[in-house]
């Protein structure tokens, strides 16, 4: 694995990706629970005022996480 | 089939009845509408209680099925898989994976939302390899057509391999069909959706013949789970963890897999039975009003609203009824005491009913309180939020979850506590303990009312800006705030390793289901009434006896040195029946008790008379006020007066008034920071299993509201 890939942290709000892998596998546990499997495509929905926490759309509902969970959604 | 459970051979002794009660297990995700259903199938035949060993909520319910069946339905914590992340999922796993316990259920009944299927199917294909009989109650099926979602049920049905029940928790359709199914003795699931990995079979079988168990799935949960699996012993455990490390045994990798092999299936299934056709309607309108809800600005300047009228509400709106009953309770003692006297008759009105009175006043505050904090959590308006105050929150340690808890603290501490539980960083949630107690709750309410109604001018601000109500904020506020700088101090002083996270689904807006909303508070009112009450009611019954008898002669001498001291200075009779009642309370058990802490309260303005009420107190802080007016009516001739009256009358040595705002406001400061309340140390006990919590409370917070009256006094007087 290299060291900058994109992940769902580098997001705009409304823009899109692909879930390649989860990169913590404590947190990824959870996240998998939630429906955040590989392959599915994933948008960065709103920020919370401050800027974090952030709400993505997966699996056609919202999930709100903070922007470090978001940093371990790895995108292809 | 050896999977079937037969429910007469399970419980004979313990019902009375001829046919035992079947117990029906209702599990889904969060939000998937399983408390609508819950209270679809019971309606008021609720009772709430803690499931064995843990303080979890556990609401179960009566549901007639028909005219000559019921069943007991047992409503489980919210959850999205049976790997439990937060303490209150962790009770899914004791009741479902422990054949001995009271509770397993004969049935399950998972509710699913329609419009969100293939996350809420993660937990039901789990619980379908469980092999118990279980019928799919899909909800909110009307959501999923507007959404343009089209489920055909007869395919879906087949591919599951269980019954299938299209339901609206909201208005009730289909609860009568559902009844029908779940009347039927249902066979267990014969489809299985998870196989064992075919190199653990060995270590799955061998836990499955240790333990007896009935499924290889189960085996394999126990695999997984056996350290929080608290039937287990620790030989028991001691042999699951040898042979997980003899087959080198990951749990989180094989959970992961096993995760991405059900959604890989759900997919497949869902295939055949549901068309998607058109964008969804209703996230969208979620969005755009998240946009203002959650917005930079109006985003908390709404929620500060929000809260605003809460406290606006409660104060404002409750005094109605709540005059009605202080009116009604003194017209019953009126009524009483003009027909009958006697020590009996005194006890009934100045203890009993006066206490009774100190309760049932402040159903109306309570049950609006609770009609706000339910509706905000129906409305899916308390995850936002939470959502907003997450990044402030963990600066000060908390989480955005503790928001929660937080909030739940002004209504009371004991519930909030125990809400504490959806936190599953172990430092967040303690922290997010230690400081709830610190919220203004609910009992403190009847102080503040009293003292700010005896000190603060009732006056309007631009036609509607209570000034009162304000004052009331202002305490509310005193309280978060040093609830959150408690939390700062104690982020720097515990260490830990764990990790806080804030993995949630953002529901989208409802309208409040106004029958959850009444059941809550019915609830509510109902624990207060009965819980406080109890305390309440026996306090004042002592405090009576306190405040009537005195040690040795002293009563007696009492009466023959004011009766000649009337006689030399010429009283009236009415001049010495009110000398001589206060004289008497003075010299009682209750008197000599605040006089021997007089000196350590003095420096905070307070006197015996407010020493008999703070020690009374601490047992619960409802408690001031029916001491206040015990003490009171006892030592005033004329028995029938509200409280603030009988204050306001209270004169100092020098014939001032006694609460003057400096000595208000410093009782005020120390009902909001003191630990007085019994119950809320016991909660806290059980919910961090140690000593050491509870007593820091009491120490700190106590500690604390000395010190802050002390300073409020000093400065006032």
């Amino acid at each position: 694995m290299q060291k900058r890939e994109k992940s769902v942290r580098d997001l705009k709000i409304g823009e899109s990706g692909t879930i390649c892998c989860l990169s913590d596998p404590e947190m990824s546990l959870k996240l998998l629970e939630m429906g955040c499997i590989p392959g599915t495509p994933v948008k960065l929905n709103s920020k919370a005022p401050l800027g974090d926490p952030i709400t993505i759309i997966v699996n056609d509902y919202t999930l709100s996480l903070r922007l470090d969970e978001a940093a371990t959604i790895k995108l292809k | 089939m050896a999977e079937l459970i037969h429910p007469e051979e399970k419980i004979e002794v313990s019902t009375s009845v001829n046919k035992p009660i079947t117990k029906i297990a209702l599990i889904g995700n969060p939000n998937s509408g399983k408390s609508s259903l819950f209270n679809q199938l019971t309606g008021l035949n609720q009772k709430v209680g803690n499931f064995p060993g843990v303080t979890v909520d556990k609401k179960t319910g009566i549901c007639q099925l028909n005219s000559h069946q019921k069943v007991r339905i047992i409503d489980l914590p919210g959850t999205y898989s049976l790997y439990p992340k937060s303490l209150d999922e962790k009770v899914i796993i004791d009741l479902l994976y422990n054949q001995q316990s009271d509770l397993y259920p004969d049935l399950v009944i998972v509710t699913a939302d329609a419009s969100n299927l293939k996350r809420n199917l993660l937990l039901f294909t789990q619980l379908v390899d469980l092999k118990i009989p279980a019928v799919l109650a899909l909800n909110m099926m009307d959501v999923a057509t507007k959404e343009g979602v089209k489920i055909n049920l007869e395919q879906l049905q087949q591919d599951l391999g269980v019954p299938i029940v299209p339901v609206n928790a909201r208005n009730g359709s289909g609860i009568a069909a559902l009844k029908i199914v779940i009347s039927q003795q249902l066979q267990a699931p014969k489809r299985s959706f998870f196989k064992i990995p075919e190199n653990l079979e060995g270590l799955v079988q061998q836990i499955r013949q240790y333990f007896d168990l009935e499924t290889d799935y189960l085996a394999w949960h126990f695999a997984h789970q056996y350290q929080n699996l608290k039937f287990l012993s620790e030989t028991d455990k001691g042999f699951i963890s040898n042979l997980l490390q003899q087959y080198e045994f990951t749990s989180n990798t094989l959970q992961a897999n096993e995760t991405i092999t059900r959604y890989t299936q759900i997919n497949e299934l869902l295939l055949d039975s549901v068309r998607v056709e058109k964008a969804d309607n209703n996230e969208k309108f979620s969005n755009r009003l998240d946009q203002i809800l959650t917005h930079k600005v109006w985003g908390y300047l709404i929620f500060f609203t929000v809260l605003f009228m809460m406290f606006q509400a409660i104060f404002a709106w409750a005094t109605y009824p709540m005059d009605l009953i202080d009116a009604g309770v003194t017209g019953v003692n009126a009524f009483i005491q003009e027909r009958f006297d006697g020590p009996l008759i005194s006890l009934l009105t100045e203890g009993v009913i006066a206490g009774l009175g100190g309760i049932l006043i402040f159903i109306p505050q309570i049950a609006i309180l609770f009609a706000f904090i339910a509706i905000l959590e129906e409305t899916g308006y308390m995850a936002r939020v939470t959502f907003m105050m997450d990044k402030i929150m963990r600066k000060f340690g908390l989480n955005g979850k503790s928001i929660v808890p937080l909030i739940s603290g002004v209504a009371c501490a004991v519930p909030a506590v125990m809400a504490a539980r959806n936190i599953d960083n172990w430092k967040d949630r303690m922290i997010t303990i230690f400081v709830t107690p610190l919220m203004s709750c609910s009992a403190r309410i009847p102080v503040y009312t009293v003292l700010i109604a005896l000190v603060v001018p009732e006056k309007y601000y631009l036609g509607f800006l209570n000034l009162q109500g304000m004052v009331l904020m202002g305490l509310y506020l005193l309280g978060f705030v040093a609830a959150v700088l408690s939390a700062w101090v104690m982020k720097i002083i515990l260490k830990t390793r764990e990790r806080s996270y804030f993995i949630m689904e953002f529901p989208v807006y409802k309208m409040p289901r106004w029958k959850n909303v009444g059941l809550t508070i019915i609830e509510k009112v109902k624990a207060f009434v009965f819980e406080a009450g109890k305390v309440i009611i026996a306090i004042s019954v002592i405090l009576w006896v306190m405040a009537s008898y005195g040690p040795g002669e002293r009563m007696a001498q009492v009466e023959q040195t004011v009766q000649q001291q009337a006689r030399q200075n010429n009283w009236t009779q009415e001049e010495t029946n009110i000398r001589l009642s206060s004289e008497k309370l003075e010299s009682s058990y209750a008197g000599v008790f605040g006089h021997a802490i007089e000196p350590v309260i003095r420096p905070l303005g307070f006197d015996w008379k407010i020493g008999i009420a703070l020690l009374t107190s601490f047992a619960a802080r409802e408690v001031f006020v029916g001491t206040m007016s015990t003490i009171y009516s006892v030592g005033d001739s004329e028995n029938i007066k509200t409280i603030k009256e009988k204050l306001m009358t209270e004169k100092d040595d020098a014939g001032n008034p006694f609460f003057t705002p400096a000595r208000a406001f410093s009782l005020l400061i120390f009902y909001v920071f003191a630990m007085q309340c019994m119950s809320t140390l016991a909660v806290v006990y059980r919910e961090t299993k140690s000593w050491r919590w509870p007593v820091m409370q009491l120490i700190y917070m106590s500690g604390l509201a000395y010190v802050c009256s002390f300073i409020v006094y000093q400065i006032f007087k």
